[in-house]
């Protein structure tokens, strides 16, 4: 069995703040980070692996450095790594992406099940997982938070919706996105901590898959953002003092102009 | 491809080099610079007050024949039943969006047993409503919902299709907008059509920090998920509407996901993504069983509990109930936050809330920065006062 896991390098939350002054985006240091949900993702793959001896590559595209995100997850224990870097894909929107993932993939050749994260911190579309899997053709499952294999054609899946659980069986190869209750990260391992310093990892470009640069990143993109602004400010902050009695009397006051609903 | 700087603009003053979250700007005495860092994300261009940088443009791709292409349609969502209140919300956006294209507002609904339902989809605003009421269709699977709705979009050709951003509408959605070959834009808070017809779809990015307005040029229909309690639905009893059954090719309704079983979760307040109030709690609550104050005075406000991650990993709170980065975003009418420091993993998943109060011992918990009002207080005095208060206001 080969598992495949798509990961995305984001902007650690780590380094940013709110300014208290003027409600905006502060930065500090460009450090990058993978995407929390995709090492859920990869955690998933890697339990499936200790059961099975599956196979688990891990994929991403991005900029040269985003091989440092491949090499991390290479110390928890996957296998291989593959980088999907080119100029080209820059500024690729989820349509553009997915198409990339899935020359990709069909690359890969031999690939039973591909498990991304639920969606990632910064753009927070949640749409690659979905439409990678319909230009690959095969069935997915979103919000997944339980995974048992079946048999070697076969997965069952817990998936959370807004009105509760549903429990579906997927046959292979399909693809699904994943919660964090699937379990969280392990810790890496000197082992493969060792293993993924030295590991090689494939880079491949728009050429190596057979993909021409006006269908990837921003020439192949149907979306385009036209206008990027910072959210209205917020109206200053109250600070309420006192008492606890005179704090709650004017706290109900404040929510009683502002009509919170349920006052 | 990077950014592009209008050198006949640009004054040098460095502020986009301030800007750039990858740190792919640099302003030297003689020019600005942009290194194949640069991953066109935009930041620089809003922070520039010269109009100095731009984005090269999207690709045009094969352009489809836009004008073929009329009417405003928007997804209604039907579990369990019923329909959901995002659809109705959406056709008062809907109902908008078409007037100012001067083209019919129709909904279009799929699953089976569906009698009676289009009235009020009519009533909300829809000039048709085109109906797919098919056994297959009882339950939901992404596959044979995408299909049909690919099929019904292929047969009619409409020009703007909405759905709501919930579970269903960002799971299966995607595949529509795959299939048909054209763009999508997830979670708008905001719509807008401009004079040539495109919509101008608006929604938040990095958690919240910067709004995002994005466009669909050259393929049909334009396509997003709406969050749900941002639009207003309008309910006018006497408006008329027609109602029109789809006929979809069988194909359309095969799925190869077997759906073994449906466990609706009838707890109220598990829905915080729907909840207008929401009380959430941080590791400041200290055990699981003092988590049973805010479940009060949630019932009170008639809302949900919510959690910190620091909760979650306690174990006082479900999982399902975790506000924030790994957990759900949410944007209600007020978000109390009790005990719980505010770490910006948390605040990116609630900041877009309308009114904040926070209650907090430490005056420098980072939840303060976000707050609308600060309470500085022993949340074990204050939560029990405020319960009392609300209490003998309500006549209890």
């Amino acid at each position: 069995m080969h598992i495949v896991v798509c990961i995305k390098q984001v902007p650690d939350a780590k380094n940013v703040r709110i300014d208290p002054d003027t409600h905006t985006l502060v930065r500090q240091g460009v450090e990058a980070i993978v995407n929390p949900f995709d090492l859920f993702a990869v955690e998933a793959a890697l339990q499936i692996k200790d059961q099975t001896g599956a196979r688990v590559t891990v994929m991403t595209m991005g900029p040269p450095q985003a091989a440092e995100a491949l090499r991390e997850t290479l110390s928890l224990g996957v296998d291989d790594a593959i980088l999907l870097t080119d100029r080209n894909f820059a500024g690729a929107d989820t349509w553009a992406t997915s198409l990339t993932l899935a020359g990709a993939i069909r690359k890969v050749g031999d690939v039973d099940l591909i498990i991304c994260g639920k969606q990632a911190v910064d753009g927070d579309t949640a749409q690659v997982g979905p439409e990678l899997a319909t230009q690959l053709n095969i069935p997915y499952a979103t919000f997944v938070k339980r995974i048992e294999l079946l048999n070697e054609q076969h997965l069952k899946i817990s998936r959370q919706t807004d009105e509760g659980v549903e429990v579906w069986k997927l046959p292979l190869p399909a693809l699904i996105t994943v919660l964090k209750e699937v379990g969280e990260p392990r810790v890496p391992s000197l082992r493969h901590k060792m293993r993924a310093k030295k590991a090689e990892i494939l880079s491949w470009g728009a050429e190596q898959l057979n993909l021409d640069a006006s269908e990837v990143g921003l020439s192949g993109s149907y979306t385009q953002v036209v206008r990027i602004f910072s959210p209205p400010r917020r109206t200053d902050r109250i600070l309420l003092t006192g008492s606890v009695e005179e704090q709650v009397e004017q706290l109900y006051q404040y929510l009683k102009e502002a009509r919170v609903p349920g006052l | 491809m990077k950014a592009i700087v209008d050198t006949r603009k640009c004054t040098l003053c460095g502020v986009c080099q301030e800007a750039c979250p990858v740190a792919a700007i640099t302003v030297t005495e003689s020019a600005t610079e942009i290194s194949d860092a640069c991953t066109l994300c935009g930041m620089c261009v809003d922070s520039c007050e010269f109009e100095a940088l731009s984005l090269p443009e999207a690709g045009a791709g094969p352009t489809d024949d836009l004008a073929s292409y009329r009417g405003v349609w928007v997804f209604a969502e039907w579990r369990q039943g019923r329909i959901h209140r995002v659809s109705y919300e959406l056709l008062g956006a809907g109902l908008n969006l078409a007037d100012q294209r001067k083209v019919e507002l129709a909904a279009v609904l799929l699953g089976h047993e569906l009698d009676g339902l289009a009235d009020e989809l009519i009533a909300h605003g829809a000039d048709v409503v085109y109906v797919v009421d098919r056994p297959e269709l009882a339950q939901f699977t992404d596959e044979a919902y995408a299909n049909v709705l690919f099929e019904a979009i292929r047969q009619k050709q409409p020009e703007i299709l909405l759905a709501g951003a919930t579970t269903m509408g960002r799971s299966f959605i995607p595949r529509v907008a795959a299939l048909l070959r054209t763009g999508l834009t997830a979670d708008c808070t905001h719509l807008d059509i401009s004079e040539e017809g495109l919509l101008l779809q608006t929604r938040p990015a990095f958690g919240g920090n910067v709004m995002a307005t994005i466009i669909c040029p050259n393929r049909r229909p334009q396509m997003a998920t709406v969050r749900p309690k941002v639009m207003k639905p309008v309910r006018d009893a006497m408006r008329q509407g027609r109602v029109e059954r789809l006929e979809i090719p069988a194909r359309c309704l095969r799925t190869r996901v077997e759906v073994l079983e449906v466990i609706p979760e009838m707890e109220e307040t598990a829905k915080i993504a729907e909840a207008e109030v929401i009380i959430s709690g941080g590791r400041g609550m200290q055990n699981a069983e003092n988590f049973k104050l805010l479940e009060e005075m949630a019932r009170l406000f008639k809302g949900a509990v919510g959690a910190s991650r620091g909760a979650v990993e306690e174990g006082w709170m479900h999982p399902s109930r975790q506000v924030g980065q790994t957990g759900q975003t949410v944007a209600p009418a007020l978000y109390m936050a009790v005990g719980l420091s505010g770490a910006i993993q948390h605040v990116v998943g609630m900041q877009g809330s309308r009114v904040i109060v926070a209650v907090n011992k430490d005056t420098h918990a980072p939840i303060f920065d976000v707050a609308s009002y600060a309470v500085v207080a022993d949340l074990f005095e204050f939560v029990p006062a405020l319960i009392r208060k609300i209490k003998k206001e309500h006549g209890d």
